[in-house]
């Protein structure tokens, strides 16, 4: 592993910060160590997550309630949705990669407000304990995500409360969050970066920060009416004492649609990141790439109520909502055809990275074609609550940002650790996840259109089969986890060394040392006006004139 | 010492001590405040737009009480102005180097925001409904005690700025006083969330 600093220098750095490995468990304000913090702190949420998922599966691999009691399940669903969303994705396509790139991308030290990105990571680890902890000590949550009035009100109070709580200290943590990656962007750009300069991934995370910020103090605000009705006994969303549940469920979607686009923004952002590298050619229509996730952040601010057409809403807001959709789908449309350009005619190299970043591209067109057809109402009607819906988000969710975060992994690993990780169980990983995760969702598309209703234990023994294929593909998916873990830790051990830039990358990440040095680079930041400058042969490539490698050897 | 070790240190700390690495940049610790409050708005227009709501599609039911008066409302938004207006002087006494005039002026923008706390207190306890009377009246108590959280927040900001303000060993100074900038766009934003609040629970 190549060390970073010069002798001389290290010599000079007072210890502040804890060194070696220590740093990943302190309150270091390094933003690559927070990243990783945030990163393997995901995943082992991930796998909590998955564990439940499989206890899902499992019950439902017979049509009746056999492997654990109906209350069960539900706890277990709930905490597999909160896990999933709030611990897994949320915080590793945010925190996690953007913490580790971001200040890269713009040329800086490190995040505008380093202490309170600290602090944003750090509610995480307690927020999910403290969740996973109340299955144990009181019964964890029945309501699901949603937590809809009454059932979150009429459901055993202790679960929800802690649910609350939780999910208040993790929403915290996204606004910190959010908050430092505005600031980053638009205030710490080293001096000669435009905005039409950055990397894709730093639009991506302009759009949902600002996502975060506008729409999940709302979600505080209804949580903390919510515990009011459970706690103090008021009636804003209980029926019973005149309240009304479908305020909460506009208050609720006014964050959770915008959420979606919180968990795949930053997946589009990495992914254009991803294929440029691996196709050698440039990022095909980066102005209409930067258009588009603006578009997608004011068009997704106003399309909530497309999940509520069975909440009695009125003609004209279902003709509204049903539009605005409409609309939402044609930058996101936009975004999928610029990365079939961007790949298209280039000198692929088919590794894991470009793999499940191709996977991304398959499962996300899929999941964006039953996500169009579900906002129109005569077809949401049909399938609300059903399985459709289901396998519809986890489209979205799993073949999107999930892939994109294994995408994710296998490209940044070797500046993570200066090691390359091993292709072909990443390959085996890939196909692995695919097969399993089409297996598993694929099939729930047809449950839903034939009407077996989502979030039940007990199912009618017509859909047995297609239940248990699904279960297969479910196994297959815990099982492609197998091979990625070994590979990550048999590769931080003794896997091959990266060198600097293995991928000969041109974004400013790679213009350094891998792992990088505390401060990103010895010397001045680069200017990298040309992210995506690739398309031309490698050996006319410039690296050096864009690295600042020649500040870097005469020891500035 | 590298640059990342003196931003960790003190991310505020524009001093520069390094001979490599460390860009100067810009304060921009306000910028982050705005973005927050930003943030901040957003809880009170979900509080408000769930009352509107309420307001427009959930009639009382029959005797629910729900009734507000006017003058000791028309008081607090006349305290809030003020103290808005106290602060200002406060940070223009504290540009030119005033110390003393400075803390004079906080501390009389803390006597008002904690007169507005007691005169909320005093309306919380004559009004004719409880929290958990009728719909309305849960809306009302959320919003404006989530408000007062604000302004009691507001109010121990101004009293910490006053302690850090004191002429001997205190860190306020002429040329750095972000503390009391940071406070006195807090209090700003409080203030106008109070008269959105006031036009929206009292007015409407």
């Amino acid at each position: 592993m190549t060390v970073a600093t010069p002798p001389e220098i290290q010599s000079a750095v007072p210890r502040l910060q804890p060194s070696g490995w220590i740093r990943y468990f302190s309150f270091s304000v390094d933003h690559k160590v927070i990243g990783l913090q945030y990163l393997v702190c995901g995943f082992a949420f991930y796998l909590v997550g998955g564990a439940l998922a499989g206890a899902i599966r499992t019950e439902l691999a017979s049509p009746v309630s056999d492997f654990m009691a109906r209350d069960v399940y539900n706890q277990v669903l709930t905490l597999h949705g909160t896990v999933m969303i709030f611990l897994w994705i949320v915080p590793v396509v945010n925190g996690a990669f953007g913490n580790y790139l971001i200040p890269f991308y713009v040329g800086a030290r490190d995040m505008a407000f380093p202490r309170l990105n600290a602090v944003a990571f750090w509610l995480i680890p307690p927020a999910g304990l403290m969740l996973i902890s109340s299955y144990f000590l009181t019964g964890a949550a029945q309501s699901g995500w949603t937590a809809y009035p009454p059932l979150s009100i009429t459901t055993p109070a202790a679960g929800q409360v802690i649910w609350i709580l939780s999910v208040l200290l993790l929403g915290g943590s996204s606004i910190f969050g959010g908050i430092n990656f505005i600031a980053t962007i638009l205030k710490l750009r080293r001096p000669g970066l435009k905005l039409m300069q950055l990397p894709m991934y730093c639009w991506a995370m302009l759009g949902t920060s600002i996502l975060v910020v506008l729409s999940t103090p709302v979600l505080a605000g209804t949580l903390v009416l919510l515990s009011f009705d459970i706690v103090a006994h008021t009636g804003f969303f209980n029926p019973g004492l005149g309240g009304n549940v479908v305020v909460y469920q506009h208050l609720f979607w006014f964050y959770s649609h915008p959420a979606v686009y919180i968990m795949v923004l930053p997946a589009f952002g990495l992914v254009s990141e991803i294929l440029p590298v691996h196709a050698r050619k440039p990022l095909f229509g980066y102005v209409t790439m930067v258009y588009s996730i603006m578009a997608i952040v004011g068009l997704g601010l106003i399309v909530w109520a497309h999940h509520m057409f069975t909440s009695g809403t009125p003609p004209w807001m279902r003709l509204f909502f049903t539009i605005a959709t409409a609309f939402i789908a044609v930058p996101t449309g936009i975004k999928f055809f610029n990365w079939l350009a961007t790949i298209w005619g280039g000198r692929i190299n088919l590794n894991s990275a470009m793999l499940f970043s191709c996977g991304f591209i398959v499962n996300f067109v899929l999941g964006g074609i039953t996500g169009v057809a579900l906002a129109q109402v005569p077809f949401d009607i049909h399938v609300h609550d059903t399985y459709f819906v289901v396998a519809h988000f986890h489209y979205i969710v799993f073949g999107g940002s999930v892939f994109v975060v294994f995408a994710s992994v296998y490209h940044w690993y070797p500046k993570f650790t200066g090691r390359m990780l091993h292709e072909g169980l990443g390959r085996l990983h890939c196909a692995l996840t695919f097969i399993g995760f089409n297996l598993c969702f694929g099939p729930q598309h047809w449950l839903g259109l034939n009407g077996m209703p989502r979030r039940v234990a007990e199912y009618d023994p017509q859909f047995t089969l297609i239940n248990q294929i699904s279960s297969v593909g479910a196994l297959l998916m815990a099982v492609s986890t197998l091979p990625f873990l070994w590979n990550v830790v048999q590769s931080a051990i003794s896997g091959p060394l990266a060198g600097d830039n293995p991928w000969n990358a041109l974004t400013p990440e790679w213009l350094t040392t891998s792992p990088p040095p505390v401060e990103n680079w010895v010397g001045e930041a680069p200017l990298v006006e040309e992210p995506y400058g690739y398309g031309v042969p490698i050996d006319q490539l410039d690296l050096a004139a864009t690295s600042g490698r020649d500040l870097w050897s005469s020891g500035k | 010492m590298t640059s990342t070790i003196s931003q960790a240190s003190d991310e505020a700390s524009s001093e520069v001590s390094s001979d490599h690495g460390h860009e100067e940049h810009g304060d921009f610790r306000m910028f982050g405040l705005a973005t927050f409050l930003v943030a901040d708005a957003m809880t009170f227009a979900g509080f408000f737009a769930a009352y509107l709501t309420f307001k427009a599609v959930n009639p009382l039911p029959e005797g629910a009480i729900f009734e507000l008066e006017l003058p000791l409302p028309i008081l607090n938004t006349v305290l809030l102005l003020v103290s808005s207006a106290t602060f200002h002087k406060a940070g223009q006494a504290i540009r030119q180097g005033d110390n003393g005039r400075c803390r004079r002026w906080l501390l009389i923008s803390a006597g008002l925001g904690i007169a507005f706390l007691a005169s909320q207190m005093v309306e919380y306890f004559t009004l004719p409904f409880g929290l958990a009377d009728n719909l309305y009246a849960s809306t009302f108590y959320a919003a404006t005690g989530f408000h007062g959280l604000h302004v009691t927040l507001g109010a121990l900001m101004i009293l910490i700025v006053w302690w850090q303000a004191r002429p001997e060993g205190g860190r306020i100074t002429a040329e750095d006083h972000f503390p009391l900038e940071a406070a006195e766009l807090y209090w700003h934003f409080v203030d106008g969330i109070w008269v959105v609040l006031f036009v929206i629970l009292y007015l409407l």
